[in-house]
């Protein structure tokens, strides 16, 4: 049962092959039989999730209409908030937080009668690309268990790849929902920004972050799309028009005459070979779909991993500096005598981790008197350069593509040491968030060299999410007549206890 | 390109309100010196006649109505407290003073 | 102590003024967010997500408020910006829940206006015009309780209690360009400045300005120079100042300290001070080494406001009576000599007085009363007239019953006595007291009678022509009906009883 898609788990339950209860508590046994390996879940939240598919089961007998998902379970990242449920966004200075109030995502989830069976590992507060940062331990690749499973977003990823979970939310701010799908074989869409409500999303980078679907199949990750997508009049950055139709798009995959851009700065060159080598046999399948690939160029690209390692460093000093031991989270320090200023200046010291502490500060500097211009001020002069590189391009295709990311998963701690190398990963991903446009990775395969899974990326303009859906969907389709069977059959079984 | 001292690294620390041990300091005084010299590019394309973005949308004026809805009950906003007395946010002495 | 006068302060110094006034706007829900502004509720029951700045809110502009603030740039003459938007002023600090305000940096929402004040001088009334740098929105902060200390204030204190029902009310803060020129009327003219500002904004009615609930706040920043010098001096700035009095006496106070510094060869230190009721004098506050860095940045969370052309013009449009164009209507419609206005000003009883007029009092009447009997009262409890029991309606219903001789002016003042005191209405107070106006010419001829029989020698007098001798006669007979009588009845009735025409 497990092993199915969502679309198929929603046919099962909208014939009454099987009841919400019962897929629920399969992927229930599913977590306690496996999370101990690959500890996607931080908190897994059995009560609740039954008594939710227990709802749906009684809303289903009772003939009320339900939507397409309902009753289908899904896996939602650390970093929302879920009332009630603990909430840590992988951090230490929220352990045992119990939010009083819902996000808009978690609203729609609900509403659309989604089983939430438990909150994902992340690296702490969104930040990092391996989950290595997470203050509760890694998360561990389900097809190699001594590698990452990508980040800030890779408990969701891995719970898929794992079979714990048909779907997952993740978020995305640089490329933490796209890089986890690329190294764990499965599907993330980061929708245009301002397609998904941030009520309730912890904020990390408020002008990129953005929440998204994550699921096996493309079909499934548009499912989802359309149940989160949506205006919200809680968030003042939301897009106030309907959902682009993703749905259609998925089922249609059709690229018959669809100009899809290859960019020049991001055309693998310098990547993995076997990265690179599966990129460019998709462009083929593409191309024998009926697609044109022409090329583009980007030139300012190669500035957009500086200017996001100044925007979204300085919007977090800002946005973290809320946890501050007064009104919730940990207090540390509250001895005799001690003042409120030391309280907090020890709370944060041992509440945030290292990568926290390090973009804080950055931030802090980057904003200071005398540094805003050359620093914060710079790097979002050069977002319009990239905004503008994006629309010179998006004339002349209507995708673009790259690879997702230029590695397939490396091992668990071979760069922590190494700030640098490590953001290196989110080279191809972060332009998309740069710019507020769509992003979508997908499995392309396994790299030859180590038999671990490629990411292909899709990029669509502003508000113009269908597209990726469509490209996504013919190629998914045309990598599966070649492959016989879904990439994720490959993954280890990781079957068994202990 | 400018290096910062483990005395900037400390200055920011402060403004910051973190205390980081000496030890913090002085690695972050060698990963930012690294990482500056990494970003810093930016302002070679971030001309005077570029203009920044804020915003990845051209949205203006979104505004809501004067009305009010239901708060958080007191039980709800202080559920999370750390401690609380008489229904209010307790918190240890403050030393400087409101700006 | 020193022995420094103002007079030896302004022989020497000039003042250079610059003032901030928050107000706090009376929209119904926060600036950013649906929770209630009502005043006075129990802690922590006007709060959410947003305004308590839980991980994952998100805050969404009050409409209101921009009109409200708008409104508030046009009546100070200010050009509205067609693009405006918010930013983030980052500093910690327990009141203040995100650890940043959202306020307003370098393209505030209102630039560039004035404000023409007019103050009594030894020269006669002279007109101050104030320059307006800008108009901001931003966001207030929550209430801290400090306890353990000896005051309740935060130096001492244990660990304090804070509620947030009052975090992110809207509001708007109004900064003057530097104002010289005053001389030695600077804390006259910020005091005038302060009050007009509130009568503007009251007449807008967007804020119930009340300086002592705190919706109206001003901090007041003074420097001082040497006459004719063109260097401006290190300006300090005070806050706590509660009241249009303490506006006066605190820009008073510090020039005079700021004196004593200088004339003693110290240097003025740039601080915040604050202002203490009591004494009159200001306290040194936080004295930064390092001015705190903000790192202002445009807010992420908020999109620009830009108001549109048509939209202003409608507000403008709508705009009320200027409070000085208000005021010369009322002088010329109530024949009001100038230094009656000015007193009626400087008494802040003009709204009062024009509501009792609204009412149906004569307005030299309404004007006599509340600025002879019942401001004599206030000064001596010591209080404001609006602390007073009294209201307009009373004071315009004992007009109307002096009016209609119900009342003599003698006995109207014991009822106003009564009001005060808290018997009740004019008409309670009236019978509660039995207080009576003898009208009756039978009842007063009885008593004339009786008074003339008893000092016969006195009535004599009259009878003869010596009409100033009546005087006494007529006292008894107030005597007599127990100050009842309408003595100038009295009188008539008397001299004619006597054989003289009374007139």
């Amino acid at each position: 049962m497990i092993n199915k898609t969502a679309a198929e788990m929603a046919e099962s339950l909208t014939s009454g092959a099987t009841s919400s209860v019962a897929l629920t508590q399969a992927h229930l046994d599913r977590i306690a039989e496996v999370d101990r390996k690959v500890h996607a879940f931080l908190h897994v939240d059995t009560q609740g999730a039954l008594k939710q598919a227990a709802d749906v089961d009684a809303a289903r007998a009772r003939g009320e209409k339900l939507g397409p998902l309902a009753g289908v379970p899904l896996a939602l990242k650390d970093v929302l908030v879920q009332k009630g449920v603990p909430t840590t966004c992988g951090s230490k200075i929220l352990e045992g937080w119990r939010p009083p109030y819902d996000s808009t995502v978690v609203t729609h989830l609900k509403n659309a009668g989604v089983v939430i069976l438990g909150k994902t590992n992340m690296d702490e507060f969104a930040m990092g690309s391996s989950t290595e940062n997470s203050a509760y331990g890694p998360t561990h690749n389900p097809w190699d268990l001594t590698r990452i499973p990508g980040g800030s977003g890779g408990g969701s990823a891995a719970a898929l790849a794992a079979f714990e979970a048909p779907l997952a939310i993740g978020t995305d701010t640089g490329g933490s929902i796209r890089q986890p799908a690329a190294v764990t074989g499965t599907v993330g869409v980061k929708p245009t920004y301002g397609g998904v409500s941030r009520y309730g999303l912890v904020a990390f980078s408020s002008s990129l972050d953005q929440a998204g679907p994550c699921a096996r199949t493309v079909l499934d990750t548009a499912l989802l799309h359309e149940v989160i997508a949506g205006h919200d009049a809680k968030d003042s950055t939301s897009i106030n028009a309907p959902v682009p139709q993703v749905v259609a798009a998925a089922k249609n995959g059709d690229v018959k005459g669809m100009k899809i851009g290859v960019v020049k700065e991001l055309n693998g060159d310098g990547y993995q070979v076997g990265v690179r080598q599966r990129f460019e046999e998709s462009l083929e399948l593409l191309a024998k779909a009926g697609a044109e690939i022409v090329e583009v160029t980007a030139p300012n690209f190669e500035y957009a991993l500086a200017a996001y390692y100044l925007i979204a460093p300085s919007e977090c000093s800002s946005n973290l500096a809320r946890f501050d031991a007064m009104r919730y989270g940990l207090r540390v320090g509250d001895t005799d005598g001690a003042s409120a200023e030391s309280v907090m200046n020890m709370t944060r010291e041992v509440g945030f981790g290292r990568e926290v502490k390090r973009r804080i500060l950055l931030g802090t500097y980057a904003l200071s008197s005398g540094y805003y211009d050359a620093y914060y001020g710079s790097a979002q002069k050069v977002r319009t350069l990239i905004t503008q590189d994006f629309n010179n391009a998006f004339e002349k295709c209507d995708v673009m593509v790259s690879p997702t990311c230029p590695t397939t998963a490396f091992k668990i701690g071979e760069k922590t040491d190494d700030p640098l190398a490590m953001y290196l990963n989110d080279i191809a991903t972060i332009p998309v968030n740069m710019a507020g446009i769509g992003g979508m990775s997908l499995p392309c395969g396994v790299a030859p060299e180590d038999g671990l899974p490629v990411g292909f990326q899709i990029m669509s303009p502003v508000m113009q999410d269908q597209r990726m859906y469509s490209v996504g969907a013919a190629l998914e389709a045309a990598l599966l007549s070649k492959w016989g069977a879904p990439l994720l059959s490959l993954a280890p079984s990781l079957g068994g206890a202990a | 390109m400018s290096a910062l001292s483990r005395d900037d690294v400390a200055n920011l620390a402060r403004l910051a309100r973190i205390e980081m041990t000496d030890q913090e300091l002085e690695n972050l005084t060698t990963e930012f010196g690294v990482i500056l010299n990494a970003v810093a590019r930016v302002q070679e394309v971030a001309t005077t006649d570029v203009p920044a973005t804020s915003h990845p949308l051209a949205l203006t004026n979104i505004f809501r109505s004067d009305v009010v809805i239901p708060s958080l009950t007191p039980e709800e906003a202080l559920s999370g407290a750390p401690a609380s007395e008489e229904q209010r946010f307790r918190v240890p002495q403050i030393l400087g003073e409101e700006a | 102590m020193s022995a420094l006068t103002y007079d030896d302060v302004i022989a020497k110094y000039e003042p250079v003024l610059g003032l901030e006034v928050h107000v706090e706007l009376n929209t119904h829900s926060k600036m950013f967010c649906g929770c209630s502004t009502i005043f006075g509720a129990e802690p922590n029951t006007q709060t959410c997500p947003v305004c308590l700045a839980l991980p994952g809110a998100l805050p969404v502009v009050n409409e209101k408020a921009i009109e409200s603030t708008i409104l508030i740039g046009l009546a100070l003459n200010c050009s509205i910006a067609s693009f405006s938007r918010f930013a983030r002023k980052n500093y910690f600090y327990p009141d203040m829940p995100k650890n940043f305000q959202i306020s307003q940096y370098d393209e505030p929402i209102c630039i560039n206006g004035y404000v023409d004040v007019e103050i009594d001088t030894d020269e006669g009334p002279q007109s101050f015009r104030i320059e307006i740098e800008r108009v901001h929105m931003e966001e207030d902060t929550g209430k801290s309780l400090h306890v353990g200390g000896a005051t309740g204030r935060i130096h001492g204190a244990d660990y304090s209690l804070l509620d947030y029902n009052r975090a992110g009310i809207p509001l708007v803060e109004i900064v003057t360009k530097i104002v010289p020129g005053t001389g030695k009327y600077a804390p006259e003219v910020a005091k005038a400045y302060v009050a007009e500002l509130r009568d503007i904004l009251r007449s807008l009615g967007v804020s119930d300005v009340k300086m002592e609930q705190g919706s109206l706040r001003c901090d007041a920043n003074v420097s001082l120079r040497l006459i004719g010098s063109d260097v401006l001096g290190t300006r300090s700035e005070t806050k706590n100042v509660n009241s249009l009095r303490s506006v006066e006496r605190a820009v008073r106070g510090e020039m005079i300290r700021h004196a004593e510094r200088l004339n003693k060869g110290e240097k003025v230190v740039q601080e915040t001070r604050h202002f203490q009721e009591d004494t009159g004098l200001t306290r040194s506050g936080r004295s930064k080494e390092k001015a705190e860095d903000y790192r202002y940045f445009p807010e992420p969370d908020l999109v620009p406001v830009t108001p549109d052309a048509k939209w202003i013009e409608t507000l403008r449009e709508g705009l009320p009576e200027r409070p000085s164009l208000r005021r010369k209507r009322l002088q010329e419609q109530w024949s009001v000599p100038d230094k009656e206005m000015a007193a009626m000003i400087n008494a802040d009883v003009l709204n009062i007085v024009e509501e009792t007029v609204l009412l149906g009092a004569d307005p030299t009447k309404a004007r006599t009363w509340w600025l002879g009997e019942v401001s004599r009262v206030a000064n001596e409890k010591n209080v404001a007239i609006s602390e007073l029991a009294i209201t307009s309606k009373d004071i315009a219903e004992i007009v109307a019953l002096v009016a209609q001789g119900e009342l003599t002016d003698k006995l109207a003042r014991q009822v106003v006595e009564g009001v005060i005191a808290g018997e009740g209405t004019p008409a309670q107070v009236i019978a509660a007291r039995g207080i009576k106006v003898v009208n009756d010419d039978g009842a007063l001829m009885a008593a004339i009678e009786k008074v003339c029989s008893e000092q016969s020698e006195t009535a004599d007098k009259v009878r003869n022509g010596h009409l100033p001798a009546a005087g006494a006669l007529i006292g008894a007979v107030m005597k007599e009906t127990k100050g009842q009588a309408d003595a100038a009845r009295v009188r008539e009735l008397l001299l004619g009883h006597l054989g003289q025409a009374a007139n």
